[in-house]
């Protein structure tokens, strides 16, 4: 049983949890993540390893509520245990020996890209940050990237706050200006990441993405999380999560991502109703 | 005077369109006036053959004959002297190919029924005697196992009946391994599975869920931290495809993947919160006990059509022979001499049909099989919304990967020295199919036995 330490919402939606499992914070490193399970009957899903602390003996996971399993997990509080907390799996992201370094991050993924853009800066790169959300209420982290970052540009959907536009935008005009990148990393949702990696493409810099399809066990053994990369079957537990983002077949991930939508939706408004009712 | 009935005493059963539609187990089990019948089939020979086709060297005649004369519990006895796991053997090791054939029995009709009869004394046991296994006199000295498999449970029962301080560190949340998140049901009830382990605990072996070694701990820092061996029984790895367009579709599942959300995560259940596909026409590609399982589970989860699909002809099949008969019993369609060729999608996506061409056996190949070739002009389409490959697996990289000097072949299974498992690690032994590539769960355990008497006789050298 693994005991939280701390909770907090930092959005509506989103959920940030520190969780004390001391063996795991030795060894975790930027880009990899956990298998969660809240409950003993929850699934197993994974979630990218936000941020660590080797001295603390703590994880922290950042969280968007969207099926059942993550709403199971919001509902723990401070000081109750997770049932099941399993890694720190996945290969770490390689983030040595870079110049200058352009984050993007967009919605929940920027709680991934954080802790890139800070071991980055820690390595002494030079970090542009570029994050993305819908509004103004579901910006996430704009401080902490702010500390870490000699440069961030804040992009929203409606122009409720930062710019009014989407993060390729603000990538492009950067890229336009001068700015010599040796490498992009994009982390949010797969279109996104798609069209950082058509844009980037243009120009030839390198660009690694974080994918996160749908797993079951995330050691190597199901094959659910398989991607095409390259024209090859890539497994995301095992080879991955970060891959070059130009060899990756969006179309596919994206398509697969879709599998169990109709469940999810069945499943979450049950979970809704659920709380609901404990509410009442 | 020996019972010389040709036949074996019928296991009773489900009836197979009953079965079909729920997850309880198929074989019910003998009742004691079948058991003892069955026993007095066994001639007590004298050059007991069936012995040898034994991977764990159980006493067969000698537990039989405790049966036949109706003290089961001297029956136990025996077995345990040899299995850790007898409920679990009796339920699912390939009997024919085995211990049974090799029963001389069999040479003038059907050998005695050993398998049913291993079952029914560790079933009689447990139902009967409740009293656990007790820790030994610790020896002070410790072991860890990594996986919870066949392999890691039988290496580790047999150093803790030694006196060895044994941990596991199981990845998954359940210790089992292919016990629990591949085997089904009703072909194994998980509470048979948690007996025996139990049974471990009450030995005083511990199991540490949720460790993947390799990532949050090493063999290096195995050792730092005291174990004096460690063995690796890590299991089979990445589900294998085909390499034919349209496998990422939505609906291919691997088996690996299709089993571990219906056993592991209980998808069966209307109210599990992982989610399973509903399938109508379902095709399972390969021919193993694999396959079975996925093919009889999709049909349980409500499938009208569930086709196997597969390269060979029937003489071929991998699977246990009552497997492949419990399979037809229960309606699901071979489709034998038969290979995908491609896997056709939707506008969304979904897959909606295979394309298949027919195919032919030819000169034998290097595993001494027929080798399936393609008959020319042979396409043909069966359409199904569900496709599940169960053509084998890779070994994980997880572990030799972060191990320096622990050698792999090219396929990616551990290298070991034979016999006693030792690799090419000082004081790290492995087995079952990190070694051999996917195989039966009664070989992975007799390698965790030799395994374990290896590491005893090294550390009782130190």
């Amino acid at each position: 049983m693994y005991k939280i330490i701390d909770k907090q919402f930092l959005n509506p939606t989103v959920c940030k949890m520190v969780v004390c499992a001391p063996l795991m914070a030795k060894k975790a490193k930027p880009g990899q993540f956990v298998i969660v399970r809240a409950f003993e009957d929850s699934e197993r899903i994974p979630l990218t390893i936000s941020d660590y602390d080797t001295a603390k003996g703590t994880i922290t996971i950042i969280f968007q509520l969207v099926g059942q399993g993550t709403m199971e997990l919001s509902t723990l509080n401070i000081n109750d245990t997770v049932c099941d907390f399993v890694g720190p799996l996945g290969k770490p992201s390689h983030l040595e020996g870079l110049k200058k370094v352009a984050v993007v991050g967009g919605g929940v993924g920027c709680a991934i890209a954080y802790p890139v853009a800070k071991k980055l800066k820690e390595n002494g790169t030079q970090v542009h940050s570029i994050v993305g959300f819908r509004n103004k209420d579901l910006i996430i982290l704009k401080d902490e990237f702010d500390a870490v970052s000699d440069k961030l540009v804040l992009m929203t959907d409606d122009g409720s706050a930062g710019e009014k536009g989407l993060v390729t935008a603000a990538l492009e005009q950067l890229i336009n200006s001068g700015e010599q990148y040796d490498e992009v990393i994009a982390i949010g949702p797969l279109v996104m990441m798609k069209f950082v990696c058509k844009t980037t493409e243009k120009y030839g810099i390198k660009t690694t993405v974080s994918m996160n399809p749908i797993m079951v066990d995330g050691t190597g053994m199901c094959g659910g999380c398989r991607l095409t990369v390259g024209g090859k079957t890539q497994f995301a537990c095992v080879d991955g999560p970060d891959f070059d983002g130009h060899q990756v077949d969006f179309d596919e991930a994206i398509s697969r991502s879709t599998m169990y939508r109709d469940f999810e939706i069945h499943k979450r408004e049950a979970a809704c109703n659920l709380l609901n009712k404990e509410a009442e | 005077m020996a019972n010389m009935n040709p036949k074996k005493c019928p296991m009773p059963s489900q009836d197979p369109m009953v079965r079909n539609h729920n997850f309880k187990e198929v074989a019910l089990g003998y009742t004691m006036d079948m058991a003892v019948e069955e026993a007095q089939r066994c001639l007590n020979c004298k050059t007991k053959p069936c012995i040898s086709g034994c991977p764990v060297l159980i006493d067969i005649p000698a537990f039989i004959g405790e049966v036949a004369k109706g003290d089961i519990a001297k029956a136990y006895e025996i077995l345990s002297q040899q299995t850790s796991l007898p409920a679990v053997c009796g339920r699912v090791c390939p009997q024919e190919t085995q211990c049974e054939g090799k029963c001389v029995r069999a040479i003038k009709g059907e050998s005695v029924a050993i398998g049913r009869l291993e079952r029914f004394v560790a079933d009689w046991h447990r139902e009967n005697c409740a009293q656990k296994s007790q820790p030994v006199q610790p020896n002070g000295k410790k072991v860890a196992v990594i996986g919870a498999g066949p392999t890691g449970l039988t290496c580790a029962g047999e150093l803790a009946k030694k006196g060895y301080k044994v941990t596991i560190y199981e990845a998954l949340h359940t210790a089992g391994g292919v016990l629990v998140y591949g085997i089904p049901e009703f072909r194994l009830p998980k509470d048979i599975v948690k007996y025996e382990i139990d049974n471990l605990k009450a030995m005083g072996v511990e199991i540490e869920t949720n460790m993947v070694i390799g990532k949050i701990l090493t063999i290096d820092e195995l050792f730092e931290m005291g174990y004096e061996a460690v063995y690796i029984g890590s299991g089979a790895g990445l589900p294998k495809f085909m390499g034919i367009p349209g496998e990422s579709l939505k609906g291919v599942y691997s088996a690996n993947e299709y089993l571990t959300r219906v056993n592991l995560m209980k998808a069966y259940k209307p109210d599990s919160k992982t989610p399973i596909r509903k399938s109508r026409n379902v095709a399972v590609v390969g021919g193993g006990n694999v396959a079975m399982d996925a093919a009889r589970s999709a049909k349980r989860l409500g499938a009208e059509n569930v086709y196997i699909v597969y390269r060979r002809g029937m003489q071929e099949l991998p699977a246990r022979a009552e497997e492949i008969e419990h399979a037809q019993e229960e309606g699901i369609i071979f489709k034998l001499l038969t290979n995908p060729v491609e896997v056709i999608g939707d506008e969304n996506g979904e897959i909606k049909a295979i394309r298949c061409v027919e195919m032919m056996l030819g000169e034998p190949d290097d595993s001494g099989r027929r080798r399936p070739v393609v008959k020319p002009d042979s396409e043909f389409v069966i359409d199904i919304d569900t496709m599940i490959m169960s053509i084998g697996t890779s070994p994980n990289p997880l572990i030799s990967s972060t191990t320096e000097g622990l050698e792999t072949d090219k396929w990616g299974c551990i290298v070991t020295n034979g016999d006693d498992g030792l690799t090419t690690r000082n004081a790290v032994y492995a087995g079952g199919d990190a070694v051999t590539g996917a195989a039966t769960v009664i070989l992975a355990m007799g390698a965790g036995k030799q395994a374990a008497a290896a590491i005893d006789k090294m550390l009782g050298e130190k």
